[in-house]
């Protein structure tokens, strides 16, 4: 069989894989940028104790590596008696992770956004809370796009050490059909090209929202 | 005797161990045009920025009418929210059109409708000469306009004064004239305004009273045909003759 028709004949296999790579791609990164606004709100305006606190969370999680966190997260807290299924456990474990990465560059895009727009939004009686709401995250969300897009690639890219704790993405889908046929160089190659593709597709989108929601005359 | 609008008694204020405001006291009255003129350094801009609480002052208070509003558990932002503030590198808000800038602090800050706080908006707006600007965004505007819109996010909120901080000292010569017309009309339609600036023109031909700032305090106040004609102090001769 050559390799076009053998890609052909294990593609149904692999593009399940791809979609489950997704899913948890797309929720872990949603669990991160859930928790991580909060998380950088936290850094760049809270008091003393929510500053602390954020920080611990976010050194903690960008200090260790995700494999680690997972493992304790899958294979450690079952000995205190929590158990999450493997597909659970890789979007806590990731979203976890990429809410402390996310924060970082969250907290960039906030204090990228210029002191006078803080000072100009109480002036006219904005509480703190308003002005963050209406004049902060809104030009956060537009300076954070280029950095949050590498975040997200990132993210995909790394969803496949769920591999490890048997989530069946796309690697590990690949592991199973290579170790039927043997063929893994032809596997993993295919595997890389749908990584990449992937890839494109998101990076192509996220440059079209960048666009779409610049502030014109910027 | 006309209503006293802003009432500031003794008020101090350090940076760290600068004391930059040295103990200030003056009344403003409803429809008047007070100018503060000095040196660069001398506290002007804190001053404007205490009375709002951008920056709270040391010791001191302030009253805007007949409410005393460095009291500790006055709700600042609704004071804030009757004190318009112009500044001297405009502030816009980057993200918003003219018309949203103007319209945020009614829809946001007062709780108005979207229709009425538009009519409001639009209507400001046209007051400052941009009612065929209300689509664009800041940074499709010269300094001049933005400066202008900034002016009319102040005037939306129907505030009790508005405190200007050198509006024009950040603006291209050309474009100074512009800003300066409107807040002469401003002064001629009785709004109450403290003015810090640098533009002599303005303060000669517009204030009603001048107040003379040098190191953290009033050196002297008055009417500005007295302080340019006769002024009592060395120091603001010696001002004056240096930039005139």
């Amino acid at each position: 069989m050559n390799f076009f028709w053998f890609a052909w004949s294990i593609s149904p296999k692999l593009l399940q894989g791809s979609l489950t790579s997704l899913e948890l791609t797309v929720l872990a990164i949603s669990i991160g940028l859930i928790l991580g606004i909060p998380l950088s709100l936290g850094r760049v305006y809270g008091n003393k104790i929510i500053y602390t606190v954020t920080t611990i969370y976010i050194e903690a999680f960008r200090g260790t590596p995700m494999l680690t966190q997972l493992f304790i997260l899958y294979f450690g807290l079952p000995s205190i008696g929590i158990m999450f299924p493997p597909f659970t456990a890789a979007v806590i474990g990731l979203g976890l992770n990429s809410a402390a990465y996310q924060a970082e560059y969250f907290r960039g895009a906030i204090q990228a956004v210029k002191d006078g727009q803080m000072v100009a939004a109480r002036s006219i009686g904005m509480t703190k809370i308003k002005a963050i709401r209406y004049i902060i995250l809104p030009q956060m969300f537009r300076l954070v796009i280029p950095s949050w897009s590498n975040e997200l690639i990132l993210l995909l890219k790394a969803s496949s050490i769920a591999y490890m704790i048997q989530v069946s993405e796309l690697v590990s889908v690949g592991r199973q059909i290579a170790s039927r046929n043997f063929r893994t160089f032809e596997v993993f190659l295919v595997i890389a090209f749908i990584y990449f593709v992937i890839v494109e597709v998101l990076n192509r989108i996220l440059h079209s929202v960048e666009r779409k929601i610049k502030i014109p005359g910027l | 005797m006309a209503q006293t609008i802003i009432k500031v008694e003794n008020l101090h204020k350090s940076y760290g161990k600068t004391e930059v405001i040295k103990g200030v006291s003056f009344e403003v009255k409803k429809s008047e045009t007070k100018v503060i003129i000095g040196p660069s350094g001398t506290g002007k801009s804190t001053l404007l920025r205490c009375i709002n609480q951008l920056d709270s002052p040391d010791k001191g208070r302030v009253w805007l009418e007949d409410v005393e509003i460095t009291k500790p558990h006055i709700d600042i932002n609704q004071i804030r929210a009757s004190i318009g503030f112009v500044f001297q590198s405009f502030n816009l808000f980057t993200h918003l059109t003219a018309l949203d800038n103007v319209r945020i602090g009614l829809m946001r800050v007062r709780e108005m409708k979207e229709e009425e706080a538009t009519k409001i908006a639009v209507e400001e707006l046209k007051r400052v000469g941009l009612g065929d600007k209300i689509h664009h965004y800041p940074a499709q505007l010269s300094g001049g306009q933005q400066q202008r819109v900034s002016i009319a996010r102040a005037l939306a909120m129907n505030p009790k004064l508005i405190l200007f901080d050198e509006p024009t000292s950040a603006l291209d010569p050309e474009l100074i004239g512009e800003v300066l017309e409107v807040m002469i009309n401003l002064a001629k339609e009785g709004v109450t305004m403290i003015v810090v600036t640098h533009e002599m023109g303005f303060a000669r031909s517009v204030a009603n009273d001048i107040i003379f700032m040098d190191d953290g305090i009033i050196l002297e106040e008055g009417p500005p045909g007295e302080i340019f004609k006769n002024p009592k102090h060395k120091r603001t001769a010696k001002f004056f003759s240096k930039i005139t």
